[in-house]
């Protein structure tokens, strides 16, 4: 089977401090592969340690330092890494993204069985980017995915996860999966790994690499734009139970009863 | 020039409108006041005939008219068909705003209607309003919450998707009638490229669903082992509520992955949410603190979890969970 996972840089959440501006102070800030995404890369790399002849793709599109997502993903067992990568991108919001994306596997890579998401990036957040490469390919689509087995040269079958309960999907390929955390842990890269790693070239594509055009794409090819942006007020003002624990416990037991808590 | 406010009704596995298809309404009643009065409209796509029950709903809620596209084909849904019933009504009634909720449902079509309508889409919001200008301003927090960005949109429809359960419910208006208007869609181009082979429904027990739950009772890395959860479960049990848990929790194997909430997990938005032994890591916070009352227990006064409590109690979880359990008990046999 041919995979393609598509996969994002993120700052590391938990080391985020803003400006005054609400901008995001980068300098310090670790970069990590967003993590829904390593659950995509997992799935892949299960399917390939399944049946060895598997190749995996993986794709990107952002700054030239995101080729270092790539590196890791080779170093943990894909193939063949992809950087879609211009100063024209820069502003993209998801349609512009996933045009970008679904343009760059296109002109470069179109022969694929299966493409794999993150069900979300943590730093946008939107859910948005599978689905929509989905649509640019005219591609089926199983989103909110925990689990994929291959079960026929052309079909897939995966386990999605609703509101509603568990629903096994039989999808056609080539196709689109999103996934969301999956019941295994992301594998660790290894020394062989990052041997291997140092060694594989990325490949790196402009715009023009990848037949758009300037208005397609970054800002200008964006439908959306944020007009504002702030920081949520945070208020700080935990009432604090006081007393023994059986005085925290009774005080605990009137608010139940105040918020109007059944049995309370 | 587009006009008209619409919504998608999303529908249920057992045939009732989700709870923010009723949001929806009540939002789009105040975007329309904005708009002069622009009409309020609900996409709504089924396999069923017997549908009465969707009318007056969605009537009581405001809705002037009802966009029908009814097809036996559409009785599951699937992403193929449902998305080319959406994108054939949209096209046909071109409406300035279109609303969907933020479920899996909504997500999974959201982003293919609107690459192919060519038009943006912002996600989860929880806030809508309409600026001076006359467009829809749309608030949704992102990097979990640490920043909110209002995010206007170019092109029509304006497309958003709904974080549920942050909107209020409108109250019911017994004499509104919506108009039903039925729309032929012609499915014979359509491949179906997935076909839904088997569903197991969430354990019917006595618990909620973690979405829906009014009182959620989460544990963390504080609980110490699996079977201290049973606790947890009998205090939810007593409050009608239901369990969540950290990702430490989870990670260690004493609780589901389906129960983890945070940004890798669940979000939830429960009237109560009671912390036990949770630091509230700010990845763990992304996925709670729109909950309405948060009550933290935890032994460490200097936890981040009491920064976003409303009431705190610095104590140890097996003393006080177990009281709050038997005060519980009490008040039950009286
Ligand atoms: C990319 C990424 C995504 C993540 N996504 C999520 C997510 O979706 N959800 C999530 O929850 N986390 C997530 N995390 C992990 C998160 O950063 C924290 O590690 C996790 O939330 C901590 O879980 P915890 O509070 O249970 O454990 P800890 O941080 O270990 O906290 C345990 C707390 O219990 C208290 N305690 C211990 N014993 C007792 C006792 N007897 N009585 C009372 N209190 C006690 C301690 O004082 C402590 O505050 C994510 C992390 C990353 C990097
Ligand atoms: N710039 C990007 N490059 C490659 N993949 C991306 C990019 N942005 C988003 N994705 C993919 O789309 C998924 C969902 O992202 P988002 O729609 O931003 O929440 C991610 O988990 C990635 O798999």
């Amino acid at each position: 089977m041919k995979i393609i996972v598509c996969i994002k840089q993120v700052p590391d959440t938990a080391d985020i401090k803003w400006t005054e501006n609400n901008t995001m102070v980068r300098e310090g800030v670790e970069s990590i592969i967003n993590p829904f995404d390593e659950y995509a890369l997992e799935t892949a790399l299960r399917i390939k340690d399944e049946n060895p002849e598997t190749t995996i793709k993986v794709l990107t599109m952002g700054p030239p330092q995101a080729e270092e997502i790539l590196k890791r993903a080779i170093a943990l067992g894909c193939d063949e890494g992809i950087l879609v990568s211009d100063k024209k991108f820069a502003g993209a919001d998801t349609q512009a993204t996933s045009r970008t994306l679904a343009h760059a596997i296109s002109a470069k890579a179109p022969d694929f069985d299966l493409i794999i998401c993150g069900q979300f990036a943590i730093d946008g957040d939107t859910a948005q980017t599978g689905p929509s490469i989905a649509q640019h390919l005219d591609l089926p689509q199983v989103t909110y995915a925990k689990e994929v087995m291959p079960i026929h040269q052309n079909k897939i079958l995966v386990t999605r996860e609703t509101e509603y309960g568990i629903e096994k999907i039989k999808m056609q390929l080539p196709g689109v999966i999103c996934m969301i955390k999956c019941d295994y842990n992301p594998r660790k890269i290894t020394i062989s790994g990052s041997m291997k790693a140092q060694d594989t070239q990325i490949q790196t594509y402009s715009m023009e690499d990848i037949g758009l055009a300037p208005e397609l794409v970054g800002i200008k090819g964006s439908p959306t734009y944020v007009s504002k942006a702030f920081r949520p007020e945070r208020e700080e003002n935990c009432q604090f139970l006081e007393g023994s624990a059986d005085q925290m416990t009774a005080q605990l037991m009137e608010k139940l009863k105040e918020l109007g808590v059944k049995n309370a | 020039m587009p006009s008209g406010i619409c919504i998608f009704a999303e529908v249920t596995p057992d045939k009732k409108l989700s709870g923010v298809t009723l949001e929806l309404s009540g939002k789009a009643l105040e975007l329309s006041q904005k708009l002069n009065g622009e009409t309020i409209n609900a996409l709504l796509i089924t396999g069923d005939d017997n549908i009465d029950d969707l009318f007056i709903e969605l009537s009581q809620s405001g809705i002037q008219n009802i966009w029908l596209v009814q097809d036996p084909k559409l009785k599951n849904y699937s992403t193929d068909l449902y998305a080319k019933a959406a994108y054939e009504v949209i096209k046909q009634k071109d409406p300035s705003i279109m609303l969907i909720g933020a479920t899996t449902t909504g997500r999974d079509i959201a982003p293919r209607l609107s690459s192919q309508l060519d038009t943006g889409l912002t996600a989860d919001c929880t806030e809508l309003d309409i600026n001076e200008k006359g467009q829809l301003a749309a608030t949704r927090p992102t990097f979990g919450g640490e920043l909110m960005a209002t995010i206007l949109c170019k092109k029509f429809p304006q497309m958003a998707t709904i974080r549920p359960k942050v909107m209020p419910k409108p109250t019911p208006n017994y004499e509104n009638k919506a108009k039903v208007e039925k729309i032929e869609v012609d499915f014979s181009a359509t491949p179906i490229r997935t076909e839904l082979i088997e569903f197991t429904p969430l354990a019917q027990s006595t618990q909620a669903r973690i979405d829906e739950a009014e009182v959620i009772i989460a544990g963390g890395k504080g609980l110490k082992n699996a079977q201290n959860f049973k606790m947890l479960e009998e205090l939810a049990q007593l409050l009608g509520g239901t369990v969540g848990a950290s990702r430490c929790a989870v990670d260690a194997g004493w609780c589901d992955h389906s129960v983890q909430i945070g940004q890798t997990g669940k979000t939830v938005t429960p009237k109560i949410y009671i912390a036990c032994g949770i630091s509230g890591a700010i990845q763990h916070l992304a996925g709670m603190n729109s909950s309405d009352i948060i009550i933290a227990i935890n032994k460490d006064p200097k936890a981040p979890i009491f920064k976003a409590a409303t009431y705190g109690i610095v104590g140890d979880v097996f003393e006080i969970v177990p009281k709050i359990i038997e005060e519980l008990k009490k008040q039950k046999v009286h």
